[in-house]
């Protein structure tokens, strides 16, 4: 029951999403000048100074931009009103000490990927140190909450599947702002799919065998919770903020 | 007679010994990057960084709508209002502002840094972006076209009003202070000067660090450094801008690094910039990029006419890569004055020229208030190169032993050091 509620609060989230994106894009037959004022070419106008011949460092593969520009729109306003609030509700009730052991847990279990995407890069060194970490940093390290493997010459191997298939030549595509995510490639995006289903396999399977042994059907709720949790604990560990360049040029 | 010649020696000893050590000092200065670009690029390794808090408290994306009934372009939407940050003490304890440097947010690392240390020795610290930050523009410049230092002072002394009113716990603030670096330095004095007339904040102290003498001069020299450092011209500037994204890649594949850490970037510099060229060309670079915004952003503003068409409306999710594109290409400081100031200040007083114009941004102009002002410091470094030949003579002059002279550290290069950390804090602390 309670899952059926989440699934239609996604839905109602994605047709809002459809929504603001297509009245975005659409809204651009507005008017292009106040009465009365007329558009007065430039003084150095795009026409002439802008040389089709050359390529300039600025040319992002791009195709997508009407549509990416107000992804990134929505974000804002998503950080801005829903996100951010929540993380800084998060930030005022625990104390930093228990926010880092809650990130250093996410960030143990996110090692997994970090281990299948360098081994699928053949790299020996990196999966070596990465399965040392997780065996060291689940132990010594309590579950994650603690990171001695870094300080005993172990430091983070960070893959994920977008890398993989960087590594294999599979080239950037497309920018892509993701909702919510915020920006990746197309590239990066099918990584984070493929990152995400592995995950969320393991994550079934280690589930199942853990509410297999507890009676009751607070399954979804707790595994919610936990989700919600991930998701908090990641945005709070990142300071990326939208329009903080306050530059329309160059945004993120 | 014996303990008493005895204890004699004992106190010459002693006064030799502490006469020594200042003398030691001011001999002896460790930054340890030699080069005037790497410096500025590297700024100071992290072993060489005086030691700050991880972490303080500080009221971080504050906003203050500083023009109500301002009707802002849609395409600038999101910098209606202006934002800056606060860190703070639970009671009462003076009150710093710091102006952050050409094209930077109250957020660049040098005012994070600058932040801690000031809050770490008592003050409470207000971060002010630069007046040519693109946010700064759109919310709080009444002109929308900054470079004019008399006109951006008083933007920056209305803000800093607005932010004191804004404030809750009026009780809990002291004395004021200013500091800036780079064009936020050269700025400060102005800012300062003003406040001799409005009094509002009767400044106690005023740090300028690393200022320009005359900030169209030293823009000039900083675009020259993009523009006489490309090989082939700013038309290969692609070619240049892959190699260097080469330089980096190769560097990080072939040795044994983790991630793009400061780390990386010490130790790999000299592959990723194997020449002087080079690392002026990346000085250039960054300092053609914050024009470029500086040049759309108030094009838009002042209606221009310029690089956008006249009376244009951009929206929201209009593309603006061709306008970057003219923006940053063949548009330096220079062009950015003539085709956006200069006119609108010719109109008000025709027989104004270009030169008089710019020579009202300098700190000539305030030489004698410069000179006679015990309260004002200034801090710079012997090779930075931001200034011309005599500039530094030029301060040593009229700031006599206020002026604090290192004699390396570039342009900004040395601010984290540890002695620079030390003698800023101490200038407000004295």
């Amino acid at each position: 029951m309670k899952t059926k509620k989440t699934t239609s609060i996604i839905y109602l989230l994605t047709l809002c999403l459809i929504l603001a994106l297509v009245s975005g894009c659409a809204s651009k037959q507005g008017s292009r000048h106040d009465e009365g004022l007329k558009i007065i070419q430039a003084k150095k106008p795009v026409s002439e100074f802008v040389n089709k011949d050359i390529i300039y460092a600025v040319d992002a593969y791009d195709p997508w931009e009407c549509f990416n520009r107000d992804m990134y729109m929505f974000n804002y306003y998503f950080d801005k009103y829903v996100f951010l609030p929540i993380v800084s509700a998060y930030e005022f009730i625990l104390p930093d000490y228990v926010e880092d052991r809650i990130s250093g847990i996410f960030n143990n279990l996110g090692e997994l990927s970090n281990l299948t995407n360098n081994i699928l890069q053949l790299k020996g060194k990196s999966t070596a140190i990465t399965a040392g970490r997780i065996v060291v940093n689940s132990t010594v390290g309590l579950a994650g909450m603690y990171d001695p493997a870094s300080k005993w010459g172990m430091p983070e191997h960070d893959e994920d599947f977008g890398q993989t298939l960087g590594h294999y030549g599979v080239g950037a595509g497309p920018y892509l702002v993701l909702p919510v995510m915020g920006p990746s490639t197309l590239r990066d995006t099918s990584g984070l799919v493929v990152d995400t289903a592995a995950r969320t396999a393991m994550w079934n399977w280690a589930w199942d065998d853990v509410f297999d042994n507890v009676s009751g059907s607070n399954e979804s709720k707790i595994r919610l919770a936990v989700d919600a949790t991930e998701a908090i604990d990641a945005r709070h560990n990142i300071s990326f903020r939208y329009y903080q360049s306050g530059s329309a040029l160059n945004m993120t | 007679m014996k303990t008493k010649k005895k204890l004699h020696y004992l106190l010459l000893m002693c006064s030799i010994l502490f006469a020594a050590v200042p003398i030691a000092q001011a001999e002896s200065y460790d930054y340890p990057i030699d080069d005037p670009i790497a410096a500025t690029i590297l700024s100071t390794p992290p072993q060489a960084r005086a030691s700050l808090p991880q972490t303080i408290r500080v009221k971080q994306y504050q906003t203050i709508d500083i023009f109500p009934d301002r009707d802002v372009p849609e395409v600038f939407w999101y910098n209606k209002e202006m934002l800056y940050s606060v860190a703070y003490h639970k009671e009462k304890a003076p009150v710093i502002f710091m102006i952050a440097g050409t094209g930077a947010g109250y957020d660049s690392a040098k005012m994070k840094m600058m932040q801690k240390a000031f809050f770490e020795a008592g003050f409470h610290v207000v971060a002010l972006s630069s007046p040519t930050h693109p946010n700064f523009i759109v919310s709080a410049s009444s002109s929308g076209m900054p470079g004019d230092i008399q006109s951006d002072a008083k933007d920056l002394y209305n803000v800093m009003e607005k932010i004191v009113q804004k404030s809750k716990r009026k009780d809990l603030i002291g004395d004021f202070y200013l500091t800036g670096y780079s064009l936020g330095g050269t700025q400060a004095a102005f800012v300062a000067k003003l406040d001799e007339d409005r009094k509002v904040f009767n400044f106690k102290k005023v740090l300028m660090i690393n200022p320009a003498l005359n900030i169209y001069d030293s823009a000039i020299k900083l675009d020259k450094m993009l523009t006489d450092n490309i090989p082939g011209g700013m038309k290969e500037f692609n070619a240049f801008y892959r190699k260097l994204m080469n330089n980096i890649t190769q560097s990080y594949v072939q040795g044994d690094f983790v991630d793009l850490s400061l780390d990386f970037f010490y130790s790999a510099y000299s592959e990723i910039l194997p020449s002087t060229e080079e690392g002026e060309a990346v000085i250039g670079f960054s300092f053609r990029i914050s024009l470029a915004n500086l040049l759309f952003t108030a094009d838009v503003v002042t209606n221009s006419g310029y690089i956008v068409p006249k009376n244009l409306k951009l929206f929201r999710t209009d593309s603006l890569t061709d306008y970057c594109k003219v923006a940053a290409r063949g548009n330096g400081f220079s062009e950015y004055v003539e085709n956006i100031v200069y006119p609108v200040f010719k109109a008000k007083e025709p027989g104004l020229s270009l030169r008089e114009l710019v020579d009202q941004s300098s700190l000539r102009v305030l030489e004698n208030y410069l000179q006679k002002s015990d309260k004002i410091g200034l801090v710079t470094n012997a090779d930075d190169f931001i200034l011309a030949e005599g500039d530094v003579e030029y301060f040593e002059q009229v700031f006599g032993a206020r002026a604090k002279i290192y004699p390396r550290g570039g342009h900004c290069g040395n601010m984290a050091y540890t002695d620079n950390v030390a003698y800023m804090v101490d200038f407000f602390k004295k």
